[in-house]
């Protein structure tokens, strides 16, 4: 087997991984803070896919879609928060994972009304089109750009996580949310931000994948379960975690696809169940919370 | 400390008249699915009722009972068709045989499958199901000569046979219908048994407090992968009854969507209690049935109900009636 095909295969493995990354992020950090598994957040990809699409064909620019779309989709998201998930603290544990599994069902036929049920291929923006020559072989400049958007969003959120007076507040609330309302914070608008944040992502992702897989309404699915073998893998509420098991898959699916492209799709599964056997709290995850 | 799974009956107290009757919750189910023909606008929906309802019972015992949301239960029902197909129609081995071997091999699935995700609780576990499942999904998928991958298990038929005198002949509806009957009532049957042993009680205690249960002396983490593999068995029964129904077993039984309908249907008709999973499959299939012959896109109003189900009525259509009429001690 060639070096530089290897080579190659593992960069495409980064890129894939890229946008497994983001979309696990979300997915953890709204577990992380609110307790909360979002059943939507495949739909919600899905729809950041879409709705980065129509924004990207009315302005005409790809990217406004990939600028807009994630903050749409976001405030939407806020909005499920504050309409639907909100009722439902202080109940089962399960009654938010039901609720946004059925939500997933309305938003996947909605998208189904407006844009069809037929897939759409998503351009690749023209600057980003054609490949680069790296010197052990050619790139295409797409996947380059994904590799290097999702590296500056993932310094951008450890900066505010970490430096600044929002992130202390949203560290706190993850660890007791009790004590910072005793300290007069205000805890159920950080909530509604973080929701908010997650589902942003989700949406990034969906538009980052756009013009790598192709755009259809069942195209969550398979997102929702990568998205929780990552989160599994990784430790579900740690976000270093998200970043290592979202590689991790993203390489090994990749790698895997060179030798026997029939057990791509089944070696992260496999990966996964032995990371439980071994840690059932996941690679970076706490003990006591969830296994 | 009595062993959880020694099987000795819990000792009821004897009562007498309609008290009795109602405490026969299997018959009275029974009953009820004997002339369910006659209730519902069309015989295809009532055997579509009778198989899901079956599967839907199962996974009652894990989410209901044990409290254990799981999101990969489709991996069980479509593990008991696929087997069932295949053993007829590769192996040539009769029907009545397939079964239970394919409940068998179906039990080893779940042992697999529950081995992993036992260990993980709470909405982890729902996450480790969802994803196992789909691994079957995309196994079956890719074994192609054994499955029929994309297109479905094709190619094997169900042999018309004699039973102590009785026909059995898959080509009459009516005759169909009641074979398949008799699986649902040995289905019920069992669960029943599980429900009222001390095993029974166990689960319930899981799902109330797990750490009271352990500290009790259960054996908490044994006592979860026995009620996967009962739940997982007792779903792929509804799965070789569909494979019997149909001859043909569609790849999308084992995708994600199927155990997310399994959980829509125990919701809507009422988790912990008997019949609600009839209930609930029923309530489902017929809205599927109605609203499809005005819109194509019925999964956008059945979404809608079952968001509103989770908001308002929790405890789905029969658990409330139940509540309503105060008799959720009988659990008729």
């Amino acid at each position: 087997m060639d070096l530089s095909l290897i080579i190659m295969q593992l960069l495409s493995g980064i890129a894939l991984g890229a946008v497994l990354v983001i979309t696990a992020l979300g997915l953890t950090i709204v577990f992380g803070m609110l307790g909360v598994v979002n059943f939507a957040h495949g739909a919600l990809f899905m729809i950041g896919a879409y709705a980065g699409l129509y924004l990207a064909s009315l302005t005409g620019s790809f990217w406004w879609g990939l600028l807009l779309a994630p903050i749409l989709i976001g405030a939407f998201g806020m909005l499920i928060e504050l309409v639907l998930i909100r009722r439902l603290y202080g109940r089962s544990i399960d009654d938010p994972l039901l609720l946004t599994f059925g939500l997933s069902y309305i938003l996947v036929e909605g998208v189904r009304i407006v844009f069809g049920s037929d897939g759409i291929p998503f351009p690749t923006p023209p600057q980003l089109i054609g490949v680069l020559d790296l010197g052990v072989g050619f790139f295409p400049r797409y996947r380059l750009f994904v590799i290097g958007l999702v590296a500056v969003v993932l310094v951008v959120l450890w900066l505010a996580l970490e430096k600044t007076r929002i992130g202390l507040i949203v560290r706190a609330g993850a660890r007791d949310p009790t004590i910072m309302q005793v300290l007069g914070i205000d805890i159920g608008r950080v909530w509604l931000a973080i929701f908010g944040l997650g589902v942003g992502l989700a949406a990034l992702g969906g538009v980052l994948a756009g013009p790598m897989r192709s755009v259809n309404p069942e195209m969550g699915s398979l997102v929702l379960a990568e998205a929780f073998v990552v989160t599994v893998i990784g430790g579900l509420g740690s976000i270093v975690g998200a970043v290592v098991a979202g590689l991790m898959v993203g390489i090994s699916i990749s790698l895997v696809a060179l030798f026997a492209p029939e057990m791509a799709t089944i070696v992260m599964f496999a990966l996964m169940a032995v990371v439980l056997l071994i840690r059932p709290q996941g690679l970076f995850g706490v003990r006591g919370r969830t296994a | 400390m009595t062993s959880p799974s020694s099987g000795e009956a819990v000792a009821k107290p004897a009562s007498s008249g309609l008290g009795w009757l109602l405490e026969q919750r299997v018959l009275l189910s029974i009953a009820v699915l004997a002339v369910l023909p006659w209730l519902l606008p069309s015989q295809a929906l009532a055997v579509n009722v009778l198989i899901y309802g079956v599967v839907v019972m199962g996974y009652n015992l894990l989410f209901g009972y044990t409290g254990l949301l799981s999101f990969g239960q489709a991996a069980f029902f479509g593990a008991g068709a696929y087997f069932t197909g295949i053993a007829i129609g590769r192996y040539g081995v009769p029907w009545f045989a397939a079964v239970p071997i394919a409940v068998l091999l179906s039990t080893c699935l779940a042992a697999l499958i529950g081995i992993v995700s036992t260990r993980t609780r709470g909405i982890y576990f729902s996450m480790v199901t969802l994803a196992l499942a789909q691994l079957v999904y995309y196994v079956a998928l890719q074994a192609s000569s054994f499955t029929g991958g994309e297109n479905g298990l094709r190619g094997f038929t169900v042999d018309r046979i004699s039973l102590f005198g009785l026909q059995v002949n898959f080509l009459d509806p009516v005759n169909k219908y009641y074979v398949l009957m008799a699986f649902a009532a040995l289905a019920m049957w069992f669960q029943s048994r599980i429900l009222n042993s001390p095993f029974g009680a166990v689960i319930e205690a899981i799902r109330e407090n797990e750490q009271r249960a352990r500290a009790c002396g259960y054996n908490v983490e044994r006592s979860k992968l026995i009620v996967f593999m009962l739940s997982g068995a007792i779903s792929s029964l509804g799965g070789c009854m569909l494979a019997l129904h149909l001859s043909i077993v569609p790849l999308d039984i084992l995708h994600y969507q199927t155990s997310g309908m399994i959980v829509m249907m125990v919701l809507l008709g009422g988790a912990r209690s008997f019949f609600g999973p009839f209930v609930g499959a029923a309530t489902f299939l017929i809205l599927e049935d109605v609203i499809s012959v005005w819109t194509s896109h019925w999964q956008l109003v059945v979404g809608t109900i079952f968001v509103l189900f989770v908001l308002f009525l929790p405890k789905g259509i029969w658990g409330t009636l139940l509540d309503t009429l105060r008799v959720g001690k009988a659990r008729p």
